[in-house]
């Protein structure tokens, strides 16, 4: 017998440090004093997300949201809501509080999250193309091929505010128009599924979840434009995505959603998939559509822009997979509900991974201008570990960090490019007070270094001359100058590099030296690395009064440098030590300081 | 199916619409469904989903269906499972490994009560209006 009432308690780190225990305990007993137990199943559960406005309560299946719940609340709630069916009013969530940007009316109000591109994400089965049409798919499409012009299509873009989601913002309705203005017998459409930013993931878990909705965009494209053919460019190393988009590729074919005389509208499209090979730098437009052409993957000077002289050398719109997801809604929903969504500057939702030292680690898809506070902090639910929050990194190798005072920035296009980084792919990466920041540079400018295709001097002999001198700071030889330096050749960088990979590969360095520069100046000055992570900075030291001699650390040093016997004072022998760390995360007294 | 013309899709998209609510009007058939992006196989969805068939094999269950779905976004809680039985609420199980998916067999589906502590929030509402829009 199923129950009448649900009632879930959020049991979600920071609830159950408020007190969530004993709501649970409460709402039971309140429900024994009525003698409702076996009418109401009472349940604990993972964290809501919503960690600022705990401890939560919800109950089923009214859908009931009850936020920063007291213990003493539970009785009302059972002898309110539950036996009288009177929900309690002072409890609910108020959404005329919240400040969350651009709610829709026939929205639930709580959730932080509002999802248009990964809107089909964990609903639909991917490998059904009827599920897809049953939830509002290819509506878009019949609406461009019978009802809409060209022109109005770009019109419907342009009011819509709609900007590249790959990285740079720029108007999705003005690469179309371009395209469409061309005068050529041969257009392409391109999809730019190289997703290559360490820790992004977001095209991947789109085209995966959802790979009819790039299609979809993209035959409304072709439509648009006037281009019969287009092409997905992603990454071999997506081997289930590759496979869904073959998959959905063959069922809209038979469908007659791909192919010849589309819906009996007498237009033609098709699309081909090229796999690429992982290079990061194809994941730049000019690079990409070399890589296409078969050629190896090398950026080419611009202008012409690819809108005007592209793929074999005829106009082509090139989108990102985000981008491209976005577009059925717009087609569909109209620009005037699209662009009640976000800032004024950037219109729409951004999707963003939300990796690092963070709880709730997951994909995130929030309106533009939702702040950094509140995705790091309710949605994320903040810091693992319960340590401080130092920075995070947006935009990948290409962008930058954000520190505390910018935690209440509304994020934008915009906003992002003004504090220092980018609104990139959507890589979100938090850091904490165990994260040495000049590690975190050399990381990604070691990658960026790594991904240089060589062909303009710039950028091969500036990123190698930075990592180099980063490499030396990182080991304790660094100097003042060393910084000055470093400036210089990143401001070079930016001016002269080809691509954008030459152009962005200083920002991690730039933006660190700009907001942590005193950490920079410990290592070169002082020698130390505050947060304990460069090994040449740091030793490790067992402490007299705190060490029990129970011989873990000896046992599990690989290096055997950790002598002393049972029930005495070790001692680890430092130049032995070779610096790795396992004495101090196996010692269960903290007896093992890093100095 | 042979290729469509615009009637056709749209008479489809009418029926299908119809099988997709299904998903919750009372005395239907019971849903599972797993996420099995790249990030839910890698933490073991495929395992998940096996203990599932299992389970429902042993206890002769045949008006559950098992689908997959793509990426949910829950990363930190994958595998996650939608379970969608009729006269209960929809809820979305986080860290489903074989043992929970055992359990949420017995509990949720037989017993008709909530597996506790693995339940989790879908992190966005639905934008997709279950009319499609009419």
């Amino acid at each position: 017998m199923a129950f009448r009432n649900y009632i879930l308690v959020c049991g979600g780190t920071a609830c159950e440090s408020i007190k969530s225990e004993q709501i649970y305990q409460n709402l039971i007993t309140a429900c024994k004093e009525h003698g409702i137990a076996d009418e109401v199943q009472i349940v604990k559960t993972g964290c809501f997300g919503f960690c600022e406005q705990g401890p939560i309560v919800k109950v089923l299946p009214e859908d009931a949201f009850y936020v920063k719940v007291k213990p003493e609340d539970a009785a009302d709630i059972i002898a309110e809501h539950v036996v009288k069916g009177r929900q309690v009013e002072r409890l609910l969530y108020d959404k005329k509080s919240s400040t969350r940007h651009a709610r829709v009316e026939d929205i639930q109000f709580y959730q932080k999250q509002f999802r248009i591109v990964l809107r089909n994400c964990g609903f639909i089965d991917p490998e059904s193309i009827d599920e897809y049409i049953a939830r509002e798919g290819y509506q878009a499409l019949e609406r461009a091929l019978f009802e809409m012009t060209s022109e109005e299509i770009i019109e419907e873009l342009r009011n819509s505010g709609l900007r590249g989601r790959g990285g740079a913002g720029f108007p999705t309705w003005m690469k179309w128009n371009f395209t469409r203005q061309a005068k050529n017998d041969i257009k392409y459409v391109v999809c730019n599924a190289d997703e290559g930013d360490p820790g992004a993931y977001m095209d991947r878990s789109t085209l995966e979840g959802d790979p009819h909705s790039v299609l979809e965009a993209m035959t409304i494209c072709g439509k648009t434009i006037g281009a019969h053919k287009g092409y997905i460019y992603i990454r071999a190393e997506y081997p289930l995505a590759i496979n869904r988009l073959e998959i959905a590729m063959k069922q809209a074919r038979e469908y007659g959603l791909l192919g010849t005389d589309i819906l009996g509208s007498g237009f033609d499209f098709d699309i081909e998939i090229r796999l690429g090979a992982g290079a990061f730098v194809c994941g730049e437009e000019t690079a990409l559509l070399q890589s296409i052409e078969g050629k190896r993957g090398m950026p080419q000077p611009r202008p012409p822009f690819p809108a005007i002289k592209g793929l074999w050398g005829k106009p082509t719109v090139i989108n990102n997979v985000e981008t491209w997801a976005n577009i059925p809604v717009i087609i569909s929903r109209g620009a005037s509900w699209f662009s009640k969504i976000g800032t004024s500057d950037s219109k729409g939702t951004k999707v963003f991974a939300l990796t690092g030292k963070i709880r709730n680690s997951g994909l995130v898809e929030v309106p533009m201008g939702t702040t950094l506070r509140d995705i790091i902090f309710d949605i994320g639910g903040g810091i693992a570990g319960n340590k401080k929050f130092k920075a995070v990194q947006t935009g990948g190798p290409s962008g930058g960090v954000l520190t505390e005072e910018y935690l209440d920035t509304p994020i934008d296009f915009g906003s992002l490019v003004k504090a220092g980084s980018m609104m990139g792919s959507g890589g979100m990466i938090v850091m904490d007070e165990d994260d040495c920041i000049v590690d975190v540079a050399k990381f990604y400018l070691d990658f960026s270094v790594d991904e240089s295709c060589g062909k303009c001097a710039p950028c091969r002999i500036g990123g190698k001359s930075l990592a180099r001198i980063l490499e030396k700071i990182t080991k304790g030889n660094g100097t003042l100058q060393d910084i000055t330096t470093m400036e210089a050749i990143g401001e070079a960088m930016k001016k002269g590099s080809l691509c954008a990979l030459g152009q962005t590969t200083p920002n991690p360095i730039l933006s660190t030296l700009d907001h942590f520069r005193d950490e920079y100046l410990a290592h070169i000055v002082d020698k130390k690395c505050p947060a304990g992570k460069c090994k040449d900075l740091i030793s490790y030291w067992i402490l007299e009064d705190k060490c029990t001699g129970c011989t873990v650390c000896g046992r599990k040093c690989p290096v055997g440098a950790i002598t002393g016997a049972r029930k005495e004072v070790h001692v680890i022998d430092q130049n032995a030590c070779t610096q790795c760390g396992v004495c101090y995360e196996v010692c269960r007294f903290d007896a093992i300081e890093i100095r | 199916m042979a290729k469509m013309t615009l009637e056709e899709l749209r008479s489809l998209r009418n029926r299908v619409q119809g099988d997709l609510q299904k998903r919750d009007i009372e005395g239907k058939d019971s849903r599972i469904i797993i996420g099995m992006g790249t990030c839910g196989i890698a933490a073991g969805a495929k395992e998940t989903l096996d203990a599932f068939l299992t389970a429902l094999d042993e206890h002769k269950i045949s008006s559950t269906s098992v689908t997959q779905s793509g990426c949910m976004g829950l990363c930190y809680v994958e595998p996650t499972v939608e379970v969608i039985v009729p006269d209960m609420p929809t809820v979305i199980y986080g860290k489903v490994d074989a043992k929970t998916a055992k359990k949420i067999v017995e509990e949720h589906l037989i017993a008709r009560r909530l597996v506790t502590d693995h339940i989790f929030d879908r992190p966005a509402a639905d934008i997709i209006k279950k009319d499609g829009g009419k």
